[in-house]
């Protein structure tokens, strides 16, 4: 009861500014998932990104390209603020999930990361179980009331993950021994486990093979029906293929942003020109 | 003699590599790319080959000649010497040589000026013989490198193969001195144990083995077996090891957790080696700090609550003890949370994981092989320690797991065991030995565990 009470006007406000937020769209229609406004960010005296002004679309996948050390993960990693874990690293601008400033001092960062999950350029799954991997989360943020609903809540998400029929004899092994494309899967699973809004994904692929890439890809294409993702890659290829806007950045500059489709067969910047037909990179 | 010997041979092997170096450029003509091996190999083998036969033999004859010079003199003065006892011939022997080389003599007769005079013309022929032989060997050693040394010599496979043998020989040496301790005290125990029976020993009550000599003439042959039983110790031992861990432990993870995950660089760069200081304060000092102020202190807080506390516990000891091993936990501890790899924390996080959420079910469990080594090694380290126990625990050995009371250890015994003059072959002395193997054996034991889950551990992030 009293945690009824204490949740209910949380959920209230929350619920009230993402109706404010929901209303925000961008000039061709598309809802606002995420907004960043004049992001700059600093690791100690050096600035990594300046000025960058990007609206990510509600279910749709965002793709960031550009070459090396250009501030793709830097940008990333301030959505969820995974940044808040380095010392040196200060961000400065607006960054709003639903219409609602995530650098708020009244944000809670659990909740924030529990709306929005990462995944990172090499599986991580922690030394336990393939199930322990994926109850993880929602045994967090307690949103399992009980053991059949976690079952249930880990073999879902390993089925959207397209892992489950893999692994659902071997729950109990140890997700530390499964294939790095495996291995991949099993930490999108762990990050759908918690039923967020955005999942984040640096490099996903990076460390995969071909065919585990294209599972990854395809997996990436099927969550776009429920989640907003972000995803960084390498491969403009990829970039074409999974996603339905692409941001360039160069130098920790937002150069331009827009359909994947028109970004790839007539940039409007000369750098961009330049990074797709491989001139520099 | 051996020391201006060995700072010859020294001085020889400088030149001999110079020689070598110079030889192998000389041959081909400064066309440094002829020669199989570059010419400090030619330098090193000339080395190898003239000074390392020549030290072999200074070692061996060094070694072996005093003996065999005793031997000579005695034979020499057979008609003296023949009706001596061993502790007499030694005398005899001894003083000799003090008269022949100078030193402390303890009275002088004929037969010793005779001896004297033998010690001096064997020694001068051993040194003779000795110079000779080196100096033939330094020789030819020379002029065969200096000959051998072609374009296509493979030097640098012997200096290669000669290092090999030399570290291999460096290695020995730590792991027979292992081996001999264990086999004297492996053959000192079979002593013990053919007066005092195995089961007796190890699963005895009564450890009094100062009462093993109150009747008067008593023989080796009649001892008591009943008075060696090791229980109490084993039991005090631990006892003592347990405070001790239960202190550590939880002090020694916790400071450890803070300093990996939550201590800023500088407080780190402090905290850490300040802690570590902590390993290095002789455990003497601890000893008297604990028996001139822990157990007192305990004695008067045990008093305002009425209890009854011994002013020598094994509380006081078992406390200070775990100080003592804070640094040994927390170190070890520290590289191992270390050692989980930053992912996994930032998986975690990124799951909306706190903190503290993310070291107790993420990083703790990754870590947990590690901390585990680690708290074993410093329990084998606690179960080893004497002195602390020596001054704040006390010499009784009650069989008691109140630690509230004086206890006594395995250690603390050895010690009291061989203090004051005994007999080498009393049940009492040899009791040590057995205590020893059985201390030797525990830690033995402890870290072979500890080892095999560090093992474990490592192959968890493979
Ligand atoms: N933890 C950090 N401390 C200091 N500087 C950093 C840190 N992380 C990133 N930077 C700097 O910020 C800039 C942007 O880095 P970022 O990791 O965002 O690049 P990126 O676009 O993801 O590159 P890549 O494609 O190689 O992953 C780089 O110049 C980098 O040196
Ligand atoms: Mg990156």
């Amino acid at each position: 009861m009293s945690m009824d009470a204490t949740m209910n006007p949380m959920a209230a406000a929350a619920a009230e500014i993402a109706d404010m937020g929901a209303s925000a769209v961008t000039a061709d229609g598309d809802p606002i998932k995420m907004r960043g406004e004049k992001v700059c960010v600093h690791y100690g005296d050096k600035q990594a990104l300046f000025d960058v002004d990007l609206d990510i679309r509600k279910r749709q996948v965002t793709a960031l390209i550009g070459p090396s050390g250009c501030g793709k993960s830097t940008f990333l990693r301030c959505l969820n603020r995974m940044n808040d874990t380095i010392d040196i690293c200060r961000v400065a601008g607006d960054i709003t999930l639903d219409g609602m400033n995530i650098y708020d001092p009244s944000i809670d960062v659990v909740e924030l990361r529990a709306r929005v999950g990462m995944v990172f350029q090499k599986p991580n799954p922690f030394p336990k179980s393939i199930y322990e991997n994926v109850a993880y989360g929602p045994r967090i943020h307690g949103l399992a009331r009980s053991k059949p609903e976690l079952d249930d809540i880990v073999a879902a998400s390993l089925q959207k993950a397209g892992l489950y029929e893999e692994v659902k004899d071997r729950l109990d092994a140890p997700g530390t021994g499964l294939s790095g494309g495996q291995q991949q899967r099993l930490c999108i699973a762990r990050a759908i486990a918690v039923s967020p809004e955005v999942i984040l994904m640096d490099e996903p692929c990076s460390a995969l093979d071909p065919i585990a890439t294209a599972k990854v890809e395809e997996l990436i294409d099927e969550l776009r029906e429920n989640y907003t993702i972000v995803i960084v890659t390498h491969s403009m290829q990829q970039a074409a293929r999974v996603s339905q806007r692409t941001a360039f950045f160069h130098l920790g500059v937002l150069v331009e942003e827009g359909p994947t489709q028109d970004m790839f067969t007539n940039p409007r910047d000369r750098r961009t020109q330049d990074y797709i037909t491989g001139r520099f990179g | 003699m051996f020391w201006t010997i060995l700072l010859i041979l020294a001085g020889l092997a400088v030149m001999a590599y110079f020689a070598g170096r110079s030889r192998s450029g000389q041959i081909v003509d400064g066309d440094y790319s002829k020669l199989h091996s570059r010419p400090s190999f030619h330098g090193g083998f000339l080395v190898i080959v003239t000074v390392l036969p020549a030290s072999f033999v200074l070692v061996v004859w060094s070694i072996a000649a005093p003996r065999l010079i005793d031997s000579a003199v005695i034979s020499q003065s057979a008609s003296v010497v023949s009706g001596l006892g061993k502790p007499e011939l030694d005398v005899f022997l001894r003083d000799a040589r003090a008269i022949a080389f100078g030193g402390i003599v303890g009275f002088t007769d004929d037969a010793k000026e005779q001896a004297a005079e033998l010690f001096k013309t064997y020694r001068s022929y051993s040194e003779v013989g000795m110079t000779v032989v080196m100096a033939a060997l330094v020789a030819l050693g020379f002029i065969y490198g200096f000959r051998k040394i072609a374009p296509r010599m493979r030097a640098r496979h012997v200096v290669e193969r000669t290092t090999m043998v030399f570290l291999a020989a460096c290695s020995a040496v730590a792991i027979f001195t292992t081996i001999g301790i264990v086999l004297s005290l492996i053959f000192e125990s079979l002593l013990f144990f053919r007066q005092v029976p195995v089961f007796d020993f190890i699963f005895g009550t009564h450890w009094s083995p100062q009462s093993a000599f109150e009747g008067a003439g008593a023989e080796a042959g009649d001892v008591n077996s009943e008075i060696f039983g090791a229980i109490p110790l084993l039991v005090g031992t631990m006892l003592i090891t347990m405070i001790a861990i239960l202190v550590a432990a939880p002090i020694g993870l916790l400071s450890a957790i803070y300093l990996s995950d939550y201590a800023s660089r500088p407080v780190r760069a402090v905290a850490k080696p300040v802690l570590e200081i902590l390993a290095g304060i002789p455990t003497v000092v601890y000893g008297f700090f604990a028996a001139l102020t822990v157990a007192p202190a305990f004695r008067g807080f045990g008093e305002s609550l009425g209890l009854s506390v011994s002013s020598e516990s094994a509380l006081a000891a078992g406390v200070v003890m775990g100080i003592m091993i804070i640094p040994f936990v927390s170190s070890l501890s520290d590289d191992v949370i270390n050692a989980v790899p930053q992912s996994l924390r930032d998986g975690s996080a990124g799951l909306g994981a706190t903190k503290s959420e993310t070291i107790r079910k993420v990083v703790l469990p990754a870590a947990l092989p590690g901390i585990v080594s680690a708290l074993i090694l410093a329990i084998s380290r606690a179960i080893g320690e004497t002195m602390i126990v020596v001054m704040a625990a006390g010499l009784a050995a009650n069989l008691t797991v109140n630690p509230l009371e004086a206890v006594t250890t395995v250690t603390v015994q050895i010690v009291t065991l061989l203090i004051g003059d005994q007999e080498f072959d009393s049940a009492k002395t040899l009791a040590a030995f057995a205590l020893g193997l059985l201390l030797f054996c525990i830690t033995l034991l402890l870290n072979i565990i500890a080892l095999r889950v560090v093992q474990k551990y490592r192959e968890q992030y493979d």
